[in-house]
């Protein structure tokens, strides 16, 4: 079975983001960038089915800067068989339409049974990426998925909605989404740094994939203007001197909160 | 006979519980509608459904209501929906389409936009009308940049962030249309069973709550988290938690604000015995006024409170909700 798992690497959530205020593009050099955690979650998924079902393969698809390999390698240390990495400068500022077509196209190529991605990735929040690439390769989704089984050539899993649980199961070749309910993924160990080291990596470009980014008959979002909200400043602080809740509530009450 | 739609349509996609009720999204996203141009609602419901859910999506400001029956297809993830959507796009030729940013939302605007080669924009907290069409308003990275997009050409999908639009459409009686939909066919993944949350208190929920009361790793323990709930009641707000206080399992994933879990831009948040990690405050530093009792005076979170208190929670806190309580009284 050929699982493809969709990973990326994004500014690390517990330092300073920053975004360029002229092309409104991540300063990718001002912050240090990991790997999306729940990306990490879809491929500790990926790597535990291995484990039990025979003849599995998993690619790790992943689209960014060339600069992105260094950090994608950790997939390949962690149990990914191969790394397809679509690297290309003309993709710089894709939008989620452009970023879908790439992914789908590199997807279609690899060969797939069954695509694993997170939820929701730290940076973008955008949680469309899985449903989109369903759609454009014309197979099920079945998205924020707390629990997985896989047999019998379905993927079958518990979906947690807004307004409750649902049990939901689909015929593969599939899209699903994994919520941070799922392990966070295991260190790889010196074995597994070793052993990457000789897992295939291919860099491929838009051209590579047929698709040009620049061409003009597609619809594409683009960023009209950027701007730093000013740091938010702290008000009053006081010290509990023993009335600390009742000045707590009268603030409230003069700001008609309470 | 055919309905003219305006040229100024907005497309609505209305979420219906599985009650029957309007989702809350929807009177935000008629909000938005209607100040940029003519909303127009797209309801799927069963038919016994279609007309009480259009009426109340008239009260919340639609002027023309369309109303699909999925049928059968109801077991279908998703895909008759986008069915739905596609269609009413082609009749109401709109000049965008709004979808909140739900989990059924993103799912369905994903498709949707992917489908009909439009441009999609996520997650956003307003949208505008420039003299090229419609503009979305994002706030990334925490609240600490704020974006505006748009498409090169065409209408665009705009997936909006629930509660952060406040404008409201006045009431109206809406034009009712049944849509006819042709299946599209898509392969979808296939809903076996379904089990509605159950509502175990009268709280409102944390996604779009107008107060929310957060409890972090200086309650201490499971029992003593109870203080976050009692504030939470006296105020009439949503309880949320910050991620050291779920993954120590006082409280189920679900409150958890912040980068992993939910982001809410309430009027009021209360922060108690959580000491800010940008994890957290990028979950609810766009609220609208910030409270925060902590007995660590250098915790991040006095950076962007309001108001701060430097104590400790359970003396504080009880004197408040003593001193709100007294009040009501």
């Amino acid at each position: 079975m050929k699982i493809i798992v969709l990973m990326k690497e994004v500014p690390d959530t517990y330092g300073e983001r920053k975004l360029n205020l002229e092309t409104g593009l991540a300063e990718r050099g001002e912050s240090e960038t990991v790997l999306d955690e729940i990306g990490e979650r879809a491929l500790e998924l990926a790597v535990a089915q291995a484990g039990q079902i025979d003849d599995v393969e998993i690619t790790v698809v992943s689209m960014g800067p060339t600069t992105a390999t260094a950090t994608l390698r950790k997939a390949l240390a962690m149990g990914a068989d191969r790394l397809v990495h679509i690297a290309d400068e003309k993709l710089a500022g894709a939008d989620l339409g452009l970023t879908a077509e790439i992914l789908s196209a590199a997807i279609r190529r690899a060969g797939f049974d069954l695509i694993i991605a997170g939820n929701v990735s730290t940076d973008g929040l955008g949680g469309v990426m899985p449903a989109m690439i369903a759609e454009l390769l014309g197979v099920p989704h079945a998205s924020t998925l707390s629990s997985v089984d896989i047999s019998d050539g379905r993927v079958s899993g518990i979906r947690e909605t807004d307004s409750g649980s649902m049990r939901v199961t689909a015929e593969l070749p599939a899209v699903i989404s994994i919520t941070d309910r799922f392990p966070a993924a295991r260190f790889p160990n010196f074995k597994g740094i070793m052993a990457a080291k000789k897992k295939p990596v291919e860099t491929l470009t838009a051209a590579d994939l047929g698709i040009d980014p620049e061409a003009l008959d597609t619809p594409r979002s683009i960023m009209l203007a950027v701007s730093q909200r000013p740091p938010r400043a702290a008000g009053t602080k006081i010290v509990d001197e023993g009335d600390g809740g009742e000045k707590l509530a009268e603030f409230l009450v003069q700001n008609r909160l309470a | 006979m055919m309905t003219a739609f305006p040229a100024d349509a907005i497309l609505v996609l209305i979420e219906v519980m599985p009650s029957g009720a309007l989702a809350r999204s929807a009177a935000g996203l008629l909000g938005a509608a209607s100040d940029v141009g003519t909303p127009v609602a797209l309801i799927v419901t069963g038919a016994d459904r279609a007309a009480s859910a259009a009426q109340a999506a008239g009260e919340l400001g639609a002027a023309f209501a369309l109303t699909a029956d999925p049928g059968t297809d109801s077991s279908s993830l998703a895909v008759p929906t986008v069915d739905a959507l596609s269609a009413a796009a082609d009749l109401v030729r709109p000049d965008a389409i709004l979808v909140s940013n739900s989990i059924d939302g993103r799912d369905i605007a994903g498709r949707f936009a992917a489908r009909s080669r439009l441009a999609l924009a996520v997650d956003a907290v307003g949208i505008a009308r420039d003299e090229e069409g419609i503009v979305a308003h994002h706030s990334v990275y925490g609240g600490a940049y704020t974006v505006d997009c748009a498409p090169t050409f065409g209408p665009p999908v705009v997936t909006v962030r629930e509660g952060a639009v406040e404008v409201r459409a006045e009431a109206t009686t809406p034009q009712v249309e049944l849509l006819s939909v042709t299946p599209s066919g898509a392969a979808a993944a296939t809903i076996e069973s379904f089990e509605e949350r159950a509502v175990t208190s009268s709280r409102p929920e944390l996604r779009g709550a107008a107060r929310v009361v957060a409890g972090g790793r200086g309650l201490a323990s499971q029992e003593q988290f109870a203080l976050v709930e009692e504030l939470a009641d006296v105020l009439g707000a949503a309880v949320g938690a910050s991620r050291a206080a779920v993954d120590a399992g006082w409280v189920p994933n679900s409150y958890q604000i912040g980068q992993t879990g939910i982001s809410v831009s309430p009027q009021l948040y209360v922060g108690i015995g959580i000491s800010g990690a940008i994890q957290h405050r990028a979950g609810m530093q766009t609220a609208k006024t910030i409270v925060a009792i902590n007995k660590d005076p250098d915790a991040p979170i006095f950076d962007i409170a309001d108001f701060g208190v430097v104590g400790d929670v359970f003396t504080v806190v009880p004197q408040l909700i003593a001193a709100l309580s007294a009040r009501k009284a």
